[in-house]
């Protein structure tokens, strides 16, 4: 602990009180009062002083004061207190008592002011510092290896889905949540996965400085996601130069970071290489993989920071492949083999600039192109491939894919200070895209500019009442509509630390690529309308957050049974009730959070009959988290354990007019045990993290889903490929202390 | 000769009120610095800050009132507890924007760095990316404008000794960083009776624990 005694060498003061005591003999002024707010409530801790002289006092847990002043004639008292406009009063200092109450009122102070925050979990946000999830809580959620996506499937409004990877938020499919770096969206997040498989994010969470998870009800900023937006803001420049690098069982990194002696540039860039061999040689996986994925990556970056703001770039070139074998589910002796080599690379540039007047802007600019070769085929015992069964459920599997997709984006984003706090925001983006997918020899090209405007207030009534008004307008030339969706929260200070808010909002999106590259003629927007509810109760160390929806599904893409054509003919609804907890107050040094999502849902979409549940949601979802860090082995504990009940599956058969549904049930409920351990240490000059993680300890086999045989006599459950996931690994630092992080909870 | 006569005396009634305005605010300063020493709770700090502070709006040129409310303010903020660090912290750093505005100095940049130091106790791991940083900017900005202030050398044997050696901390630097305190507290002659001089018997006495 830091301790400060306040004794000071004090010969010389003596001298001085001896000198001014002689002047202190004076004719003196009772004054007292009372310092009170608009409502004639005590103000307890106001300021009040004679104007332009050192009498005064401070104001008791009553609002009073009392205080003696040698000034003569005609003064002014003031009172002054943060967050309050100063008063004065006059009083008259001829000996006689004076009494003065002082009325303070409520300046509007952002500070103090409610917020907005149903809907999203903001994280990192240096405002008010009371953060929700951080970059290194990602790093610390015990099984989430450092995955932004694992680490926000903790919090309330996600699914615990582990056979893809995406996030499904409030009965919501994966598609429909998007994510967003630096204001522009990115259009591949995830490696490239295959079948059953769920694939990590492309991100690493230390480029990033928050992250808001945002459940529904956002920003009119923000679009073309029917449930859900991850918004990520990256870093700046960072505070000290380093060189880093990282061995461990899945991957190998070395990179470098460079910061001008000025701190107003810098630069650097990584490389990595993934190999899952060593894994896989010690942990046995089920299906048989002919290529074990390999991914390599590269990413460089620069930071300059401009007159008021910063320009950012940074770029990311990825290239993966995976191949398996599985054992085909119609017939015994074969399988299917199933092989992929993806090759992504992503650029964001922005700039952002405060002007000055209460102007500022953001500016992003992103570009980005993703190609996926498939290979899928049907295989005998020896490895062979099959082809002209005569049974076409086997011989569709016989196919080559390839499937590139370009997007470029611009967004410009004004943001004009209005009186008071109430903020003005205001821009428009393009984005264009350009989809190529050959399946076969076949074709398909899909090209769409999309071009939105939006506009947004925030106006803050009194500190305690604020409401964001926003609208956003989109235009797509691929299915040539347009569209206007208008978004609307209010929030309620009902506590020092406690908010109400109430959300509504409408939010479309465009059909999938792949429906749109065969129908787009005949295709609409997909529509969901959001309501939602919330209360926050906040805290330094704890918050409580309650929240209930209801969001309405429109014109979801339905597949005709007859031609395999899309349309817009789905509809359906999701309705539950969340709460969230995290405390680190109650066992110094430790640090939990507990989430239960509620969930109720039904929807008609893809080759849905009728209204159903969908295949991704459970009813209840629920969540802890623990993390300790213990100062004197330099060691941090982390255990995530996820709750789910059973999700329903169902074996759809085409009966050439219709789907119908052939079979259907609810699988077994979910357990996940993920645990990590991070050792703090030095290695040589090196600064070194050393991490341990197991993901579901308990060996739980997890079943997410059924597949079915042509015939339907045959259902395999959908699982993991191995129950358990086993990472070590040791990152070096030379420069920057990152452990620094972790560490100074002893301080 | 009686022009002159009259303009002297106007000269020297002139110089005679600036004298008793210094009389006063040197009385009052010395009256509060006194009170320094008889501080116990957050409440006493929080207390006698209000007084700088007031001295500190009456004056308007004086940039030594509104540093020691704000030194006051970053005390008050190290003893609080948890839930009053932040508003403490704030405080402390509201009244060295003040004083800055009046003229800048070393010392004020040691009274942001506790600010920042006692609001990232709150919350280490979470805080430490924002108030550590902002604490050792604060550090890095004094050296900058005074290599020679003890202070902020005692400041920074204290975050080195806290932070334990394998990272970069340690007894050892830290030693080197208050036995530079000591030296320059030892040479240290104050600009006025009013100056800052605090910090000497700790760094001392955290020298002596180094060395055992």
């Amino acid at each position: 602990m830091f301790v400060l005694s306040k004794r000071n060498s004090m010969k010389n003061l003596f001298l001085l009180i001896a000198v001014s005591l002689g002047t202190a003999a004076a004719a003196q002024t009772k004054i007292s009062g009372k310092v009170v707010d608009q409502r004639n409530r005590p103000l307890q801790g106001a300021s009040v002083a004679i104007k332009n002289a050192y009498d005064g006092a401070v104001s008791d847990s009553t609002g009073k004061f009392r205080f003696k002043t040698t000034e003569k004639d005609t003064q002014y008292v003031v009172a002054t207190m943060m967050g309050y406009k100063d008063a004065e009063a006059l009083v008259i200092c001829k000996g006689a008592d004076q009494t003065v109450t002082l009325q303070l009122k409520e300046k509007l102070d952002e500070l103090k002011a409610v917020t907005v925050t149903a809907g999203s979990f903001e994280a990192g946000d240096k405002k008010r510092a009371a953060t929700v999830l951080s970059s290194l809580d990602v790093y610390t959620t015990g099984g989430a290896n450092a995955d932004i996506t694992a680490a926000i499937k903790t919090l309330p409004g996600a699914q615990q889905v582990g056979e893809q990877e995406g996030l499904f938020v409030r009965g919501g499919a994966g598609f429909e949540t998007k994510q967003f770096i630096d204001g522009t969206v990115v259009n591949n997040p995830f490696n490239a996965s295959v079948p059953n498989i769920a694939s990590r994010g492309r991100f690493q969470p230390n480029l990033f400085k928050g992250t808001v998870f945002s459940t529904g009800g956002y920003s009119a900023l923000y679009g073309q996601a029917l449930s859900s937006a991850v918004i990520l803001e990256s870093i700046d420049i960072p505070e000290k130069s380093e060189i880093s690098a990282s061995i461990t069982s899945v991957f190998l990194g070395a990179g470098l970071q460079k910061i001008t002696k000025k701190k107003n540039a810098s630069y650097g860039f990584n490389v990595g290489y993934t190999n899952l061999t060593p894994t896989f040689s010690l942990v046995k996986q089920t299906p048989d993989f002919f290529t074990i994925p390999v991914l390599q990556n590269g990413d460089a970056n620069f930071r300059i920071k401009t007159k008021r703001g910063i320009v950012k770039f940074y770029t990311q070139y990825a290239t993966n492949s995976i191949g398996l074998r599985r054992p085909n589910i119609d017939s015994a002796g074969l399988k299917d083999a199933f092989g992929i080599s993806n090759y992504n690379w992503y650029n964001n540039l922005s700039w952002r600039e405060n002007f000055g007047s209460g102007w500022k802007l953001n500016l992003g600019i992103s570009y980005s192109t993703n190609k996926d070769i498939i290979a899928s085929n049907i295989q005998n015992g020896s490895n062979q491939n099959v082809t002209g069964t005569g049974k076409p459920w086997l011989d569709n599997r016989n196919f080559d894919l390839t499937n590139q997709s370009d997007l470029s984006q611009i967004k410009l984003v004004f943001d004009k200070r209005l009186s008071g706090i109430s903020v003005l925001r205001f821009g428009a983006e393009n984005w264009y895209g350009y989809n190529t997918t050959t399946i076969n020899g076949t074709k398909f090209t899909l090209k769409d500019n999309l071009t939105a405007a939006f506009a947004e207030s925030d106006i803050y009534v009194t500190n305690n009442l604020a409401a964001k008004i926003g609208v956003r307008g989109e235009y797509s030339t691929a299915i040539a509509q347009g569209n206007i969706a208008p978004r609307l929260s209010m929030a309620y200070k009902v506590g020092k630390q406690s908010t109400m808010s109430v959300i509504y909002g409408q939010f479309f999106q465009s059909p999938e690529v792949n429906n749109l590259m065969r129908s787009a003629a005949n295709l609409g927007y997909m529509k969901a309308d959001h309501y939602m509810m919330n209360f926050i109760h906040q805290t330094t160390l704890q918050t409580l957050r309650v929240e209930a929806f209801h969001k309405q599904y429109h014109s979801l893409i339905t597949t005709s049974p007859i031609n395999g054509s899309f349309a817009n003919g789905g509809d359906g609804y999701a309705k539950g009730i969340e709460f969230f907890w995290r405390d680190k107050k109650t066992i110094s040094g430790l640090d939990y959070w507990v989430t239960y999502s509620y969930l109720n849902t039904e929807r008609t979409f893809n080759n849905y009959p009728s209204r159903l549940a969908p295949t991704f949601a459970a009813e209840h979802t629920a969540s802890l988290v623990v993390k300790k860090f213990i100062s004197k082995i330099n060691t941090g504990f982390n255990f995530t354990y996820s709750f789910a009940t059973g999700r329903p599956y169902y074996n759809f058969v085409n009966t050439g007019s219709q789907f119908a549904i052939a079979d259907q049930g609810v699988t077994k409920n979910f357990h996940n045990l993920g645990f990590s351990a991070n050792y703090l240490t030095k290695i040589g000059k090196a600064f070194a993290v050393v991490v341990a993680s197991v993901t579901n300890v308990t060996n739980a086999n997890p079943v997410f889903g059924y597949n079915y045989s042509h015939d339907g006599s045959n259902k395999v459950a959908v699982t993991l490929p191995a129950p358990r996931f086993y990472f070590l690994g040791v990152f070096l630092s030379w420069g920057v202390d990152r452990r620094q992080d972790a560490i100074n909870n002893n301080l | 000769m009686k022009k002159l006569m009259i303009i002297s005396a106007f000269l020297l009634g002139t110089v005679a009120t600036v004298f008793a305005q210094s009389e006063k605010y040197y009385g009052a300063m010395g009256a509060n610095l006194a009170g320094m020493g008889n501080l116990k709770t957050v409440q006493d700090h929080v207390d006698l800050a209000a007084k700088f502070e007031r001295i500190g709006d009456a004056e308007k040129t004086q940039w030594l009132p509104y540093y020691y409310a704000a030194l006051l303010n970053s005390w008050a903020a190290f003893a609080a507890p948890n839930t009053e660090k932040d508003a403490l912290g704030n405080k402390a750093k509201e009244l060295v924007n003040k004083a800055q505005a009046i003229q800048n100095s070393s010392e004020l940049y040691a009274v942001k760095y506790m600010a920042s130091t006692a609001q990232m106790m709150v919350d280490p791991m979470t805080r430490w990316q924002v108030y550590g940083q902002e604490a050792q900017k604060a550090l890095d900005e004094g050296f900058a404008l005074d290599a020679k202030n003890p202070r902020l050398h005692y400041m920074q044997g204290q975050s080195l000794f806290n932070t334990p050696e394998a990272f970069g901390g340690g007894k050892a630097k830290a030693k080197a960083s208050f036995e530079k305190a000591v030296a320059l507290y030892n040479e240290e002659k104050p600009a006025s009776p009013i100056a800052p001089t605090w910090g000497k018997e700790q760094a001392a006495s955290m020298l002596e624990k180094c060395n055992k």
